[in-house]
């Protein structure tokens, strides 16, 4: 066995221990009819081997093209320095604290995670980590409805698609009603979300609304009325949940500014690599009043018997090996790892270069739809964004995969991403980071015009 | 450790010095934000620390020391199978062509990863013997949300809408109730026998057209394979209810037990216990969860499809309309997946089985040295799995000395505590789970150094009782903690500096 430190002699002095001659008889106790032929697998195979395979199997995916793919996962820099102290041992092979004494690395980097995020988020408290940015907001909602013991969320369909389909498959579950909030269609503020439906959803006496939840930036990348939206929710005595990307909160408001009682979101911008969907970090956070109510773990500040500083996990009795089927949730496992990853990279950048990546993000942004307007494909939303927004492409699936032929991979086609939204038909959603070159963007910009142009110049002139 | 050992650490906020630090990335144009509305834009930067990369590097190199981890010694936390987590698994994650995939990579362009967990579905529908996977829970209690959830989806499409209830045995882990009243059911906690087993006859009785599902996990939390699965398992179905496996367990019976063909509905698989991933401090992990036809159609989408042609594609949104919907955004934790297909790989059939069968026979031959040392109490005779009990009860009542005082003074001599006070049905209880990737020495070691303890109780109680004295930290003020929660460090203000642009 390829880690066992086994002997055959070991084995035999273990065994002869037991008064046993073989090892099946540990295994007596199961059932003559339970017990399972043999295992039908390949043999076991040789690191060098094994390595070759891996090899060969990273080598059949494309994960250099020029990308400009966002919707939820980012390309970002991340300096060597965080990869190399996340994979020290003492990190990663450790478990959960459950013995302070001998955990307080881990538990002060959880302390100094739930601080940096606090001072990113303007918020209070945060959880040590969840499972990624879907779970996030529905762990959210669900706190929403306990806190104010009402039974009905509302949420922006400027969220993320699969966030919003696993709030579903979260309340589905715990017997809980969403409704989704429509965006505006036309006029300045189209594609954010309506707050003429929101009031009117929010005013329904009979049906009390628990919380509220919208992104920012939203899926599409639009800035969304966050301060307004807050004002209204907390009118109608619901809390009001902000979605947000926490990159962009180097030079966004923060959740805390604009009144959000919890924010929650999708950590991976914050030096983790995409690695096709996780392991991520489910951000989720809350005001002070709201601490009883958080689910997953928090680690506080206290002293140890000398006076001395020191950090454990606290406030156990929301959790589940304590509170059993009344427990916040039923999270156990989290995201501890990524969490660090996240404070490592927080830590190296500093603020004013956390504000640099998203400055220069939103800079190349720019630089990226006038390039793309050049050539045809205007914005599809007027209003304000970050570093993300929707072109409008005729015949975008195929114009997408005429791009990747020539090495562009240009974002999203939104019809295949949100088949159910109206109004994004012919529409891709691109991104820019402070990785994107000019060369990628330029490159972008040429093949699609190639594509464009190949159909009719009538049709170019059109669409412009 | 550094030759001084290993020191406590100011946060690293206290580290900060504003004016230090910075260049890691190109400054933007001035006018970058000019088109983001004054309204939207953060007054002024976060209180985040202004540090230099070796500032950044010694905080965290010198706080890792502060850790104990499998890859410094070892770590017999019960029920959480903390094993050797293999370096070439961390190399494998790491290739650029997995780690910088991006999550919505078109399918053509995503066919390794694809391949690989396609691949890693097929190894577990094997060892599990059940018909069909999913990779997407994020870990063992997501997995066993997503079991449940299938569960009542497939009660529902019967038109069967008055199964509410849940019944788990009273020695379950605590996510398995939690989980029950996640998905909107009501648990039902069972009584176990003397001999640790679940009461069969207490599931008859509770069993009936309101169950839903039964959760056990097998063996046991008390490392006992569940001998009257056979029966329980049909009176089961018999009440037209369907049966979860917790897999909690699952590197105890690898090659000699396939829960599938022994008639459980579905089962998570924790790879970050049976599989190698590493524990991360307490995550990340990934549960896959794998079901019988029945409940096939109600897996969270999306799947992963092989073509005809032998090429691999996710399924599109929409495409399987019985399906419970998402458990998280994306396909799942497809890093971690990469470090389990790479240890399944390693293995294959027979190393598996020599897994399972190094594991209990290291569980039964360090009971065995406790249980002939007579210095604790083994409340389960006979053979155990993977883990096994043992109790500090007698030891208590004698010495004042509590699983607690037994489980702080193991620091002292090197060693992590066992898993304690669970499962909450053994009074004083040491969950001890030795794996498969510790050496003879080590497990001799250990016995001698629980000896040692309970020798140390009779003779010299307070020194157990002030444990540990060599940590980087004594016992800490934890009631203090909860009733003034500090969570979060309070930057001084004005301990930012204004951007050089």
């Amino acid at each position: 066995m390829a880690y066992g430190p086994h002997t055959p002699a070991d084995r035999q002095r273990m065994l002869a221990a037991l008064g046993m001659r073989s090892v099946d008889e540990l295994f007596a106790d199961i059932p003559a009819g339970l017990r399972a032929g043999a295992l039908e697998l390949d043999p076991p195979e040789p690191e060098q081997a094994l390595m070759a395979r891996l090899e060969r199997l990273a080598g059949r995916n494309q994960a250099g093209l020029a990308s400009f793919l966002g919707a939820g996962a980012y390309r970002h820099f991340a300096p060597p320095l965080v990869d190399q102290i996340l994979l020290r041992g003492e990190w990663y092979t450790a478990y959960t604290p459950y013995q302070p004494e001998v955990s307080q690395g881990t538990l002060q980097s959880i302390y100094e995670y739930e601080s940096l995020l606090a001072e990113l988020l303007g918020l209070d408290v945060v959880s040590a980590s969840h499972y990624d940015g879907a779970a996030a907001p529905a762990e959210a909602a669900l706190m929403a409805c306990r806190a104010t013991r009402r039974e009905r969320v509302l949420v922006s369909r400027g969220l993320h698609p699969h966030y919003r389909e696993v709030l579903r498959t979260y309340f589905h579950g715990a017997g809980l009603a969403v409704e989704e909030l429509p965006l505006v269609t036309d006029g300045p503020s189209a594609g954010t979300t309506d707050l003429a439906a929101l009031e009117r959803l929010l005013g329904d006496p009979d049906r009390p609304v628990a919380g509220v939840l919208l992104a920012q930036p939203s899926f599409y990348g639009l800035l969304e009325p966050m301060a307004e939206a807050s004002r209204l929710v907390h009118a109608a005595g619901a809390l009001f949940v902000a979605v947000v990307e926490p990159v962009s909160l180097g030079v966004l408001a923060p959740p805390g500014a604009y009144g959000a009682d919890i924010a929650a979101g999708e950590g991976q911008a914050l030096g983790i690599a995409p690695q096709y969907g996780g392991p991520y970090l489910g951000i989720l956070a809350c005001t002070e009043p709201l601490v009883r109510q958080v689910p997953g773990r928090l680690v506080g500040m206290t002293t140890d018997l000398d006076g001395r500083r020191a950090y454990v996990m606290t406030l156990q009795a929301r959790e589940q090996h304590i509170r059993r089927e009344k427990a916040a949730s039923n999270i156990c496992t989290n995201q501890t790892l990524l969490a660090l990853a996240a404070s490592v990279w927080l830590a190296a950048l500093g603020p004013h270069g956390l504000r640099d990546v998203a400055a220069l993000g939103a800079s190349r942004a720019v630089e990226l739809e006038r390039a793309l307007a050049a050539v045809g494909a205007p914005r599809l939303h007027p209003g304000p964004y970050l570093n993300e927004f929707a072109v409008r492409v005729p015949e975008a699936p195929r114009v997408h995969r005429a791009l990747l032929e020539r090495g562009v991979l240009a974002g999203l086609v939104l019809e295949e991403a949100v088949p159910d939204e109206p109004g994004v038909r012919d529409a891709l959603l691109v991104c820019a980071t402070e990785v994107t070159t000019s060369d990628e963007i330029d490159a972008f910009a040429s093949a699609l015009g190639e594509v464009l142009g190949a159909r009719t110049p009538a049709a170019v002139g059109s669409a412009r | 450790m550094s030759a001084s050992g290993p020191r406590l650490q100011p946060t690293i906020f206290e580290l900060s010095k504003p004016g230090r630090g910075g260049g890691k990335v190109p400054h933007p144009p001035s006018d970058a934000l000019d088109r983001i509305p004054p309204e939207q834009r953060r007054e002024k930067p976060p209180g985040l620390p202004e540090l230099a990369e070796p500032e950044v590097v010694r905080h965290f190199v010198n706080l890792s020391q502060l850790n104990h981890a499998v890859d410094t010694g070892f770590y017999p936390l019960g029920s959480c199978t903390m094993k050797w987590n293999p370096k070439v698994n961390e190399w494998a994650a790491r290739l650029p062509g997995f780690a910088g995939l991006h999550p919505l990579a078109p399918d053509s362009t995503a066919q390794g990863t694809l391949q690989l967990l396609w691949e890693l579905e097929q190894i577990l529908l094997r060892i599990t013997g059940m018909d069909a996977v999913t990779l997407q829970p994020a870990a063992g209690a997501h997995g066993e949300l997503t079991g449940i959830l299938m569960i009542r989806a497939y009660h529902e499409a019967r038109g069967d809408m008055a199964r509410t209830e849940v019944l788990v045995p009273d020695s379950a882990h605590g996510t398995n109730p939690a989980t029950a009243t996640m998905a909107g059911l009501r648990t039902v906690s069972l009584l176990h026998e003397h001999d640790g087993g679940v009461n069969v006859e207490a599931f008859r009785r509770a069993l009936g057209p309101q169950t839903a599902a039964i959760m056990i996990t097998n063996p046991s939390t008390l490392g006992i394979f569940e001998t009257e699965i056979g029966e329980l398992l049909e009176a089961v179905h018999e009440a037209g209810a369907l049966a979860y496996m917790d897999g909690a367990n699952l590197n105890a019976i690898l090659g000699r037990f396939k829960p599938g063909e022994a008639g459980f509905d579905v089962m998570h698989i924790n790879t970050h216990k049976t599989f190698s991933t590493p524990h991360g401090g307490g995550g990340p992990g990934a549960g896959p969860v794998a079901v019988n036809d029945r409940l096939a159609p109600y897996l969270p989408a999306p799947r992963v499809l092989r073509e005809a042609d032998g090429t691999f594609r996710l399924e599109r949104p929409g495409e399987r309309p019985t399906s419970i919907g998402r458990m998280r955004s994306f396909v799942g934790s497809t890093g971690v997946l990469v470090r389990a297909y790479a240890y399944l790989r390693t293995h294959g059939a027979s190393g598996l089985a020599e897994i399972t069968d190094d594991a209990v026979l290291a569980a039964n031959y360090l009971k065995h040295r406790l249980a002939e040392s007579g210095a604790f109490d083994i409340p389960f005779e006979g053979v155990c799995k993977h883990e096994f009990i043992a109790s500090a009860s007698t030891l208590k009542k004698r010495t004042g000395v509590r699983t607690l005082d037994i489980a702080k003074r193991l620091l002292d001599h090197g060693f992590h505590a066992p898993t304690v006070y669970f499962p909450l049905t053994v009074d004083e209880a040491m969950l001890i789970e030795p794996t498969e990737t510790e050496s003879l020495e080590t497990l001799d070691a250990f016995a001698d150094a629980l000896i040692a303890i309970a020798r140390e109780a009779e003779t010299e109680p307070e020194i157990v009782k002030t444990a540990p004295h060599t940590a980087p930290v004594r016992r800490l003020d934890e009631a203090g903690a909860a009733r003034n929660p500090n969570l979060r460090w309070r930057p001084a203000v004005g301990d930012w500096t204004p951007c050089p642009d």
